[in-house]
């Protein structure tokens, strides 16, 4: 008697034990579903272990038929005439035919039928119109062809320096800015699978997911300094190393010449080359001239793209570009949108004492269908030459610091291109061929001519006109991320080819 | 006998005059002949009477690309001044089929003279800046179809400066510098065509 009441005992407790998993519980994080038409939360509960979904839901999201088929001994589950069917006391699926394992059998719980999630992939996708993708890791359910890169960041040294990197596969596109102490990573993509680490390290505070979409922050702590972040593609994977240095102490300031070291004793090691020449960088600062403004709208186009409002979105990816990965200071005509004078152009070019002007543009035809970009540098005709001789028959010896007398050529102003036609014809040439590179160029891709917004800057310069707004498809295309990136990388590939060129110059 | 001498010498000298006066007019209609009977067969071309010169005038290609050089006949007017307005004329008027203006519409020509440099001006009304589309290519065809329009007929103009509105301008549309006079560039030109 007192054995059966023990029996009874154990077997209600059994029973109590396993009452909570045979009505299921919810996962920690739901399962999200992403797809061209946006995000939706897919709810699942975990029985016995395993993460399963309601086939009602399957039936709403993917439009399946599902029926009980007690004939097949399973449940019937049809897409467009292709059928699955799916075990209950089997851990598999027929699929067209085909026999797929599946981690546990179909369930029912209440007036519901469950299948693992994994049923979605495994057997569902195969008959499906579009890709399924299950991604574990991030709780994401990927319908469609989407680009959806794996993002894994990591610090490798805290330092400082502190050196970290950020991995996306497979390669996309980055545009890599900074922004009040934060390096922002932005990643051309549909939606980001990112894995990143819980904190930072050294001068980096947290790496995260942005506030924008598709974006990476990597935040940076006060005592951060200046940061540099480099994208390079290897392997299907692009990373990007980024490098914090620290705040300097102000009595030290990144101009200051190294100091002279004394010769190294007799066997030690020769101490490392300097990271600064002591001598002025052939290229220091750039100004970048979003064409038009303000009232000025320039060129636009048939769909209301305007030439001022975009010049001004690629000058402003180049300066980022520029400064994250050049070091190199660049100064914009403009800022915002505002009229802003040709003569004013130049003399803020010239005020800089910047070492090469590019001026950014978009064209118009006549005729619709011409498109490219084209690259213009200064020809000055008559006058030009005049000026040139003159300024090199008529130098001025002024007085300098220290007793001695400096040889100054003076130029007309409103001419002074005239003594870097050469320079600014070699760099139209390297403008074209990285342009080439990266966009469309139109049948005419390089001009010599008199274009007032070169004539007056005392620097190596050309103008660049984007593309066509004239042209549709150039109108739509130029207005994108993508093309107004691809111009940018290709300017920048262009700056750092001419640095090489004026490096050469000198030692000549 | 002395008055009878003079009065045939002077009749002599009257006969002579009239003889080359008629000879001159002669020649000069004989040169201006051909292109007289040219135009009257261009049905375009009103007041076929009126003598003329055919010229070399620039019109944007089908494909707005371009300028394409394209002989025309305009009316022949005695001196380069003149002659330039006439020629300006011709090419501020809309382009023949199928070339496209590359001049905005509505530009009138406000004056055209030359300097003792040899540097002719072209004065336009503001309608060639205030209603061109912009971009430096359409700009430069604007620009160089007005400047090889003159150079081209007129050899003794080697530069030309466009003004606007009776004063100078900087540019047409924000690109090609007007401040100084312009020499001819073919660069932009395709192959001729005879209308």
């Amino acid at each position: 008697m007192r054995g059966t009441a023990a029996i009874a005992l154990a077997i209600q407790l059994l029973l109590l034990a396993s009452w909570p998993q045979a009505q299921g519980t919810a996962p920690g994080t739901p399962l999200t579903l992403l797809s061209r038409d946006g995000r939706r939360p897919i709810p699942t509960i975990v029985l016995s272990g395993q993460e399963l979904v309601a086939l009602d839901d399957v039936a709403a999201l993917f439009q399946v038929a599902v029926r009980e088929d007690t004939l097949a001994g399973g449940l019937t589950i049809t897409y467009r005439g292709r059928t699955i069917v799916v075990s209950t006391d089997q851990p598999m699926a027929s699929v067209s035919g085909r026999v797929v394992a599946l981690p546990s059998p179909a369930v029912r719980s209440g007036n519901r039928w469950y299948v693992p999630i994994d049923f979605l992939p495994r057997a569902l996708g195969p008959i499906y119109d579009t890709r399924i993708d299950l991604r574990r890791p991030s709780r994401l359910l990927i319908v469609g062809d989407l680009r959806v890169p794996r993002i894994t960041a990591r610090v490798d040294m805290p330092g400082p320096p502190t050196h970290a990197t950020i991995e996306i596969t497979p390669t996309s596109p980055v545009v890599v800015t900074t922004d009040a102490g934060r390096v922002i990573v932005r990643i051309e993509a549909d939606a980001l699978d990112p894995a990143l680490p819980a904190g930072g390290g050294g001068l980096i505070d947290a790496i995260r997911a942005g506030d924008q979409p598709l974006t990476i922050a990597v935040l940076l702590n006060e005592r951060a300094g200046a940061a540099r972040a480099v994208p390079a593609d290897s392997g299907g994977v692009t990373r990007v190393t980024i490098d914090v240095s620290p705040v300097l102490p102000p009595n030290e300031t990144a101009a200051a010449p190294p100091p002279v070291a004394a010769p190294p004793a007799a066997g030690t090691p020769a101490p490392a080359p300097p990271l600064f020449s002591a001598s002025r960088p052939a290229l220091q600062t750039i100004v970048i001239d979003p064409g038009h403004g303000g009232d000025d709208v320039g060129a636009r186009g048939a769909r209301g793209a305007e030439e001022k409002t975009l010049t001004l979105e690629v000058a402003r990816r180049l300066r980022a570009l520029i400064e994250m990965r050049l070091g190199v200071r660049v100064v914009l005509t403009r800022q915002e949108d505002r009229a802003v004078t040709l003569d004013e152009r130049a003399s803020i070019a010239n005020n800089s004492k910047a070492d090469l002007f590019l001026s950014l543009h978009l064209n118009t035809s006549l005729g619709g269908s011409v498109s490219g970009a084209e690259v213009y540098y200064a020809r000055l005709d008559r006058e030009g030459e005049d000026a040139r001789r003159a300024a090199e028959d008529e130098g001025v010896a002024l007085p300098v610091l220290g007793g001695t007398m400096r040889s100054i050529d003076v130029i007309q102003w409103d001419l002074a291109q005239a003594r870097h036609v050469e320079a600014s014809e070699v760099l139209a040439g390297i403008l074209e061929r990285d342009l080439r590179a990266q966009v469309a160029m139109s049948p005419r891709p390089r001009h010599e001519a008199p274009l007032r917004v070169l004539t007056g800057v005392n620097m190596p310069a050309a103008l660049i006109e984007m593309g066509y707004l004239s042209n549709a498809n150039q109108e739509r295309q130029a207005q994108t991320e993508a093309y107004q990136s691809s111009v940018a990388q290709a300017i920048f590939n262009s700056i750092v080819e001419f640095r090489s060129y004026l490096e050469s110059q000198r030692t000549r | 006998m002395k008055r009878r001498t003079y009065l045939q010498i002077g009749a002599g000298l009257v006969v002579l005059a009239l003889l080359a006066w008629g000879v001159s007019r002669g020649l000069e209609r004989l040169a201006t002949q051909p292109e007289s009977s040219a135009a009257a067969d261009a049905p375009s071309v009103p007041g076929a009477s009126v003598p003329r010169i055919t010229a070399t005038l620039y019109y944007g290609s089908e494909d707005g690309q371009s300028l394409v050089a394209v002989r025309r006949e305009v009316p022949l007017a005695e001196g380069v001044v003149p002659q330039g307005r006439e020629i300006l004329g011709m090419q501020l008027q809309p382009a023949p089929s199928p070339f496209v203006s590359v001049v905005p519409e509505g530009t009138m020509l406000r004056a055209f003279y030359i300097t003792e440099r040899g540097d002719a001006f072209v004065d336009l009304s503001p309608e060639a800046s205030s209603r061109h589309p912009g971009g430096s290519s359409t700009e430069l065809l604007t620009v160089y179809a007005i400047v090889n329009a003159v150079t081209a007929n007129l050899p003794t103009i080697q530069r030309v400066q466009i003004l606007i509105d009776g004063r100078e301008a900087d540019t047409l549309a924000g690109h090609v510098d007007l401040r100084r006079p312009l020499q001819q560039d073919l660069s932009f030109v395709r192959e001729p065509k005879v209308e």
